[in-house]
């Protein structure tokens, strides 16, 4: 299958000016980074602040374009000039502050301003308007102003503005970061739910280990490459390794992982709490001998 | 709360005029204020009271909403009725000690009064029925063809109601760094004015950067979204005159010649 992403070797450098404009220095930020997302795929994208992580989602949209390196969107380049609305339109992005997203004063009105640039006939932005706001469950607030949403509210209106445009990736550079854990779980809803049923692409870059357990794909990336790349089992098995690069574990894979370390017969890698029991009880019932201490 | 504050002074109901189209209202207002200048006559004015007495029956805007907005002049007003009342020369009707009243000083004093009040709830009329979201669309639609001389009312446009979005965020923003530096020992509330309007820069200059940061974010996104500017762009619900607004159109110039009539017949 025609991959929807493509990145080749991928350096992004940021330059600082002088006052008289000239480069005083150079920070890369993405070091010849490589990947490849299939269509329909969910993909979590992990590191700690200044890992390069955001920088290579404002990529994806062709709103940064590459020092060195490509990147194709759909087979586009985004350094084709004429293909950026092509581009931007099929890879739609979903930013950090719900505030500074959301264009329209109305809640209808700002979920239809991305078809509107794109040029949509009216009655067809209606019916975008409402299928967008109903995958994200917020169609009964339509016409409320969005000064008065919570922000995992408003961070759902912004993702159906970018539904609405009908992309088949959407980017979400994270999206939960200003959330409380209410509103994080259902923006995180919302995009599994448009993984799965809608089949679209989805690239969630964030921070909260325990929201990537369910990707296909889990990239850990550090100062600007790629750390590790794996199903979220085999990435979270490095238990180590990741604690090594300051990152965390989900707090089930940390006890499953303590747990092993003490001695008890658990393999690595458990990502939610229904697997972790599920093992601890094949122990019991098998009355393994080992660790006969700490489980009775 | 201060997020619920309403920009503008929208009544939100439904009528006949809340449904008219945001341009009939910007022309009817601009008409009947031009009309108030034009006909200068009791008789004119009595169709004027009837036509806006009309219009707020039919738009179900209590009428004590209508006067609020003259409470902001009615200094102004009281100012002008006496300059008028004592200063204009003429043939006297009252004299108390050395103020006089002459009969052309309280004809004008009583024609400015009128006009200011009509003036004042003829356009709140206007905001109290429109969103100011309808207004800007309004106001981007009707002056469409300026576009070919170069005024870019698209952009204009698009920039009011972006303002206009990021009233109340600016203000809960205002409020959340006011009290920070409070807990940090900043004083709002003491001194004289140039004290006070200094001991603001801890609170301007976190409030601007901040402005100029969303500002950024906001392009982003914009762009992110495929906004390029109005060329090319559909509207979900473009404004579309209705069988009202070809009513309100063709009473338009039935109310001039009302007005025209009255003061030819009447004569005063």
């Amino acid at each position: 299958m025609k991959s929807i992403i493509n990145i080749k070797k991928l350096i992004h450098d940021y330059q600082k000016y002088n006052e008289d404009g000239q480069v005083e220095s150079t920070y890369r930020a993405v070091d010849e980074v490589s990947l490849d997302v299939q269509p329909g795929q969910f993909i979590a994208i992990l590191g700690h602040n200044g890992s390069g992580k955001s920088t290579l989602a404002k990529h994806l949209n062709a709103i940064l374009l590459p020092t060195e390196g490509s990147v194709y969107v759909d087979g586009k380049d985004t350094r084709d000039e004429e293909k950026i609305r092509e581009i931007r339109q099929t890879a739609g992005m979903v930013f950090q502050n719900p505030d500074n997203q959301i264009i329209g004063t109305v809640v209808d009105e700002d979920v239809a301003f991305g078809p509107e640039n794109m040029g949509v006939p009216s009655e067809e932005i209606e019916k975008r308007v409402e299928e967008g706001l109903k995958t994200v469950e917020m169609w009964e607030y339509r016409s409320h102003s969005p000064n008065k949403l919570s922000g995992g509210q408003k961070q759902r209106v912004a993702i159906a503005g970018v539904v609405a445009m009908h992309p088949k990736c959407i980017v979400l550079d994270e999206p939960t970061a200003m959330l409380d854990p209410v509103g994080r779980r259902e923006v995180i809803r919302a995009a599994r739910k448009l993984n799965k049923e809608e089949h679209v692409t989805i690239i969630l870059i964030t921070h909260y280990m325990e929201e990537v357990t369910f990707a296909d794909q889990v990239i850990v990336m550090d100062q600007g490459k790629i750390l590790m790349q794996g199903t979220p089992k085999e990435v979270f098995s490095r238990v180590e390794e990741l604690k090594e690069h300051r990152l965390d574990v989900p707090q089930v894979t940390m006890l499953a992982h303590e747990l092993r370390k003490s001695g008890l017969n658990i393999p690595e890698g458990i990502l939610t709490r229904e697997e972790l029991i599920g093992e601890l009880v094949k122990l019991k019932t098998t009355g393994a001998t080992e660790g006969g201490a700490i489980c009775p | 709360m201060i997020r619920d504050i309403t920009i503008g002074q929208y009544y939100p109901t439904d009528s006949v005029i809340h449904r008219l189209d945001p341009r009939t209202k910007l022309v009817w207002t601009l008409a009947y204020i031009f009309s108030l200048f034009l006909f200068r006559s009791f008789a004119s004015y009595a169709v004027a009271t009837i036509l806006l007495i009309t219009v707020i029956k039919i738009s179900k805007v209590p009428f004590k909403f209508m006067v609020k907005g003259m409470k902001a002049v009615v200094i102004l007003l009281l100012i002008t009725v006496a300059f008028n009342l004592f200063l204009i020369p003429g043939t006297t009707l009252v004299q108390i000690w050395k103020l006089r009243i002459t009969y052309e000083g309280l004809n004008t004093a009583v024609f400015m009064a009128l006009r200011l009040t009509y003036l004042i709830i003829g356009s709140s009329v206007m905001t109290l029925t429109t969103t100011p979201n309808q207004l800007t669309d309004g106001m981007e639609k009707g002056l469409a063809p300026l576009n070919k001389i170069h005024v870019p009312v698209h952009d204009v446009a698009m920039m009011m109601s972006i303002a206009l979005r990021f009233i109340p965020i600016l203000l809960e923003e205002t409020d959340k760094i006011m009290k920070a530096q409070m807990a940090r020992g900043a004083d709002f509330e003491t001194g004289n004015l140039i004290t006070k309007a200094k001991n603001m820069i801890p609170l301007l200059v976190p409030l601007f950067i901040s402005a100029f940061r969303r500002a950024n974010d906001l392009a982003m996104a914009m762009e992110a979204r495929g906004y390029y500017g109005g060329e090319g762009r559909t509207k979900m619900r473009p404004l579309v005159y209705q069988k009202n607004d070809r009513i309100a159109y063709i009473i338009l110039p039935l109310y001039l010649m009302a007005m025209f009539a009255a003061k030819k017949i009447v004569g005063v």
